[in-house]
């Protein structure tokens, strides 16, 4: 479903990637844990095709299509209402129907709904809080049921009720046998929905190995150790 | 990628602009205040015994209405650039060329605008009569309008992640923008005197043809100007 080999790239005279190779399959949730700097953003820009590597191959089944993506902006339009961002990225993955301005209906109004949005839908973005608009941003990633998730700190500004809704959406998609990438600081909610855990440090995995009903404590211990 | 799918998506993008501009205002109000602004300098500063209003107003006219496109045509990609909606556009399902045609759309409707507002002011403060020529005046707008927009749109995506992508627009853009002014200019000087419109057709051709050029050229460059 998703697949990385041997990745290489530089920014000047700092390694990025450094050969990185990893295999994703339906279902399966990898978390990956690592300092700042590491190389974590590069590595899902690089697996979204919105950075070509230097050397090295990354491919995602169903391409473009295939991918949900939430980076660490929002990718939304402040003058537009919250409909009105995922209507319009709903109309660009040919998603029907897309959200009317008077009824929520098919995916986008059902996300719009699940995310605790419906109040705020025909609100502009920019008048919302920062925990409303990383809301928005997950319906945007979803609005189109990808089949691989890739998320750079998705739970940044998430107050514990979206957070646990995020949770939820995320075991959902996994129970559906689709992939995600999650790219995380917080070992404790990462370690929560993920099959399999890799720490990267300079641009490299130093560990990579299913989870194996190992604990958020238990992968933290073993994370300090692994990047000290 | 299919005709009908790149219509929708192109339409898609050049609405989402024109909403969000038309809602926002600022840069067109910008854009305006400079029209009104300069035509009233130049209208106090003529000597209307030295020359002609109808000699002056074409060069006139266009001056004013190419420093608009430009203050018009830095925004075009800078609200991508707010939340990093950029990343969105460039990992969805549609074809970079749609992103282009989008955003060509949007800015041919922005400075169509202001040329609708500057045109009529030309007309009351310069005491040019221009509607008895308004069709064949229309299409000299028109054809030089696409011209420059087209360059404008192309630039516009190239600079826009640049330190200083306002005076690095004008100064890539206003080159390129010579050639469909001079014509227009030489085009818009016989219309105001009421010659014929078979004294101009040659540089209605060349418009023309300039529009074909650097529209199809904007196309195959574009790709490599938003891809990382």
């Amino acid at each position: 479903m998703l697949l990385a080999e041997e990745l290489h790239h530089s920014f000047g005279s700092v390694r990025a990637l450094d050969g990185v190779s990893f295999t994703v399959r339906p279902g399966q949730t990898l978390a990956i844990f690592g300092p700042n700097g590491a190389g974590k953003t590069t590595l899902l820009k690089v697996l979204a095709g919105l950075i070509r590597p230097q050397r090295g191959r990354a491919h995602v089944e169903g391409g473009r299509r295939a991918i949900g993506w939430i980076g660490h902006q929002t990718q939304l339009y402040n003058q537009l209402t919250v409909r009105e961002n995922l209507r319009f990225w709903a109309s660009l993955y040919d998603v029907h129907p897309p959200p009317s301005s008077s009824a929520t209906s098919g995916l986008p109004g059902e996300l719009l709904a699940r995310l605790g949005l419906e109040e705020h839908a025909d609100r502009p973005v920019r008048a919302l809080s920062r925990g409303l608009m990383q809301r928005v941003a997950i319906a945007r990633a979803l609005v189109h049921n990808p089949a691989v998730l890739l998320l750079d700190e998705p739970f940044t500004g998430l107050d514990r009720t979206a957070a646990e809704t995020l949770g939820r959406l995320l075991a959902q998609h996994a129970a559906a046998g689709r992939a995600t990438v999650l790219v995380t600081h917080n070992v404790e909610e990462g370690t929560g929905l993920a099959t399999d855990v890799a720490f990267m440090r300079a641009g490299r995995f130093v560990h990579f190995a299913p989870r194996a009903g190992r604990g958020p404590q238990q992968v933290g211990e073993e994370y300090r150790n692994a990047i000290a | 990628m299919r005709l009908p799918d790149v219509v929708r998506h192109t339409w898609a993008v050049a609405s989402k602009d024109l909403v969000i501009e038309f809602r926002s205002r600022t840069a067109i109000i910008s854009a305006a205040m400079f029209v009104i602004l300069v035509l009233l300098v130049f209208t106090f500063a003529r000597d209307p015994t030295a020359v002609a209003a109808v000699d002056l107003a074409p060069s006139i006219l266009w001056v004013t209405l190419t420093f608009a496109a430009v203050l018009a045509l830095n925004r075009a990609f800078q609200l991508e650039l707010e939340n990093q909606a950029l990343d969105g556009l460039l990992l969805a399902p549609i074809g970079r060329g749609s992103i282009y045609l989008g955003k060509l759309i949007a800015n041919l409707v922005f400075v169509g605008t202001v040329e609708l507002i500057g045109v009529p002011l030309l007309a009351l403060f310069f005491n040019v009569a221009v509607w008895p020529y308004a069709a064949p005046l229309a299409l000299v707008i028109v054809l030089a309008t696409i011209g420059f927009v087209s360059v404008g749109t192309l630039f516009s995506a190239m600079t826009v992640r640049t330190r200083v992508s306002e005076l690095l627009l004008a100064v890539l853009v206003l080159p390129f923008m010579i050639p469909p002014l001079m014509w227009a200019a030489r085009a818009t000087g016989p219309l105001l005197a009421g010659r014929p419109l078979s004294d101009i057709i040659g540089w209605l051709k060349m418009l023309a043809a300039y529009d074909i050029v650097f529209v199809g050229l904007a196309l195959l460059l574009f790709p490599a100007t938003v891809n990382e």
